[in-house]
């Protein structure tokens, strides 16, 4: 089976024409990297996107704290992610990259800080 | 009153990567004035991912893209005066601000750069007819009360304009649990990049009506409702084609403008297509001595595109510093068939840069299209596009002895192609 898909990796946005035969990937062109073949390869099987989203933080500049998962996570499992991350609080101060949750639901994908955010005074 | 080689108006992606560069070419008496209370700009409220790809080659958030520039300018000392508001500039590059600490203060620059950002077309500036209840808001300000303060605005949402920051509020206010009943564009094409409509629509179900609008609003306090309607190829609303969603929010991301009442206070000539100064092939503006970069010269598809372009702008700002205004007379680059604008617009025949990048937005979708660019009656260069689309930002490569001794304006047109 032939499929038309668009790379979601970044803003390029390659146009790929995937060839799926009995649930695998066999043939992907169109991908201007190698991240366009291992997007195409997931996406016909279990799509994956990396989840952004915002954690409550106290004592800092803001209320809350952008925050990033280190890698793509199944799409199917972002809306409970999404549950469980609106449970947590953290305390500045926080270094970009530092993990907020580890393992986030057995992904094996730790969520982490996507900025610094400073102790307040 | 106080003397500084440079003053940078905005601590945003442009001006952050305007002073990293003039700091590199040697200028390094310099100030950066940001309105917020922390450097970063824009960037600090697009959480999501995708920044960074070919400035860093990996891929990261608005947030952490700008920890990066905001880190470099640390290590090159950069002074960002934070809180601080530029209240005036003058063409003979006197720059009025204020802030807490030093209250209104007046300081003479050698060289101005504007990297000013822009801002969100508001509803005023299109026309839904109805009432003036709470609950529309430019889909970047809903964006900000969400990504920095933690407000959601609202439960039922409808977005207007399919610009990316529309698609990306889509799966945004999504996830965190409000109802998005859709997304309507005037025009029969997105206007968003093709990643976003499939990771931020098709992703949750969230439908696009392509040529739809909307007409009116209803509510008394609060948003109640909103009207829908199909455009035919006027962008006028087809009579029978009402469609009614009860949302208590309306997002608007219809278009944003480069914010610009400095460059007019200083007389600096603007262009009517970009909404920006038109600048020379050193990003330097009619006014000697200001220069202009990022968003606020013209809107820009990535942030990539716009620390690329204001590290270009700080090169002719610190030429300037050193040499002075280049020699000889300015000629155009003009917008020909089917191009929208072209920036920079003006380059020195008699003086030309090594390079000179021309971005270049198209009127409408084109496949297969044939670029030509042309001094007078000769062709400079002719390149073949595949797809050329008006949400995508093109670029023309000139070398030096292209432009050397030109006495023609330079004209960039697409000569063949079509839909």
């Amino acid at each position: 089976m032939e499929k038309e898909l668009i790379c979601v990796n970044c803003p390029v946005g390659c146009r790929l024409s995937v060839t799926v035969e009995e649930n695998r990937v066999t043939n992907v062109s169109g991908n201007r990297c190698p991240r366009g073949k291992a997007y195409a390869e997931t996406e016909c099987i279990r799509p994956e996107r990396i989840l952004t989203t915002t954690v409550r933080i106290n004592g800092a500049i803001h209320r809350v704290l952008p925050v990033i998962t280190e890698r793509a996570i199944p799409l199917d499992l972002i809306a409970d992610a999404m549950k469980e991350i609106s449970k947590i609080r953290v305390e500045a101060p926080v270094s970009s990259g530092d993990v907020i949750v580890k393992d986030l639901l057995g992904t094996g994908v730790n969520l982490v800080a996507s900025r610094s955010m400073a102790k307040t005074e | 009153m106080k003397k500084v080689q440079a003053i940078i108006i905005g601590g945003g992606s442009a001006g952050l990567a305007a002073a990293v560069s003039l700091k590199k070419n040697g200028i390094e008496d310099i100030i950066v004035i940001e309105k917020d209370s922390e450097p970063g700009g824009i960037l600090e409220q697009c959480i999501h991912n995708g920044f960074g790809l070919q400035t860093f080659k990996e891929q990261l958030s608005g947030p952490a893209y700008a920890e990066r520039f905001i880190r470099m300018a640390e290590e090159a000392n950069v002074r960002i005066l934070l809180n601080t508001m530029v209240t005036k500039l003058s063409a003979d590059r006197i720059v009025e601000y204020v802030n807490p600490e030093e209250g209104c203060v007046q300081v003479q620059a050698e060289a101005v750069i504007l990297a000013v950002g822009c801002y969100e077309r508001p509803r005023g500036g299109i026309t839904i007819t109805g009432t003036r209840p709470s609950g529309i808001y430019t889909a970047g300000q809903a964006q900000r009360y969400l990504n920095i303060d933690g407000y959601m605005v609202g439960k039922k949402v409808f977005i207007l304009g399919s610009g990316d920051i529309g698609l990306i509020m889509a799966r945004r206010m999504t996830l965190e649990g409000a109802k998005v009943c859709g997304v309507a564009e005037i025009m029969p094409y997105s206007n968003g990049l093709p990643r976003n409509m499939k990771q931020c629509l098709e992703d949750f179900d969230i439908p696009l009506y392509l040529s739809h609008t909307v007409t009116e609003v209803f509510g008394k306090d609060r948003l109640e409702k909103i009207e829908v309607m199909e455009v035919d190829e006027n962008r006028n609303p087809i009579p029978g084609t009402e469609q009614y969603f009860d949302v208590d929010t309306l997002l608007l991301s219809v278009g944003l403008i480069p914010e610009n009442h400095l460059a007019d206070q200083a007389g600096i000539r603007m262009d009517p297509a970009t909404k920006g100064p038109v600048v020379d092939d050193r990003y330097m503006t009619s006014v000697e001595g200001i220069f202009a970069c990022g968003n606020g010269l013209h809107v820009h598809d990535l942030v990539d595109y716009v620390s690329l372009q204001a590290a270009k702008t700080a090169e002719g700002a610190a030429a300037y510093l050193k040499n002075g205004k280049p020699q000889g007379e300015l000629r155009s680059i003009r917008n020909g068939n089917q191009v929208s604008y072209c920036v920079p617009a003006a380059f020195y025949p008699n003086d030309p840069p090594e390079k000179l990048t021309v971005y270049f937005r198209v009127r409408t979708p084109m496949d297969n299209a044939e670029l030509v660019i042309r001094s007078g009656d000769t062709v400079i260069r002719k390149l073949k596009k595949q797809k050329l689309l008006p949400s995508v930002m093109e670029e023309a490569l000139l070398l030096q002895k292209d432009l050397s001794g030109l006495t023609d304006d330079i004209t960039i047109e697409i000569t063949e192609g079509g839909k």
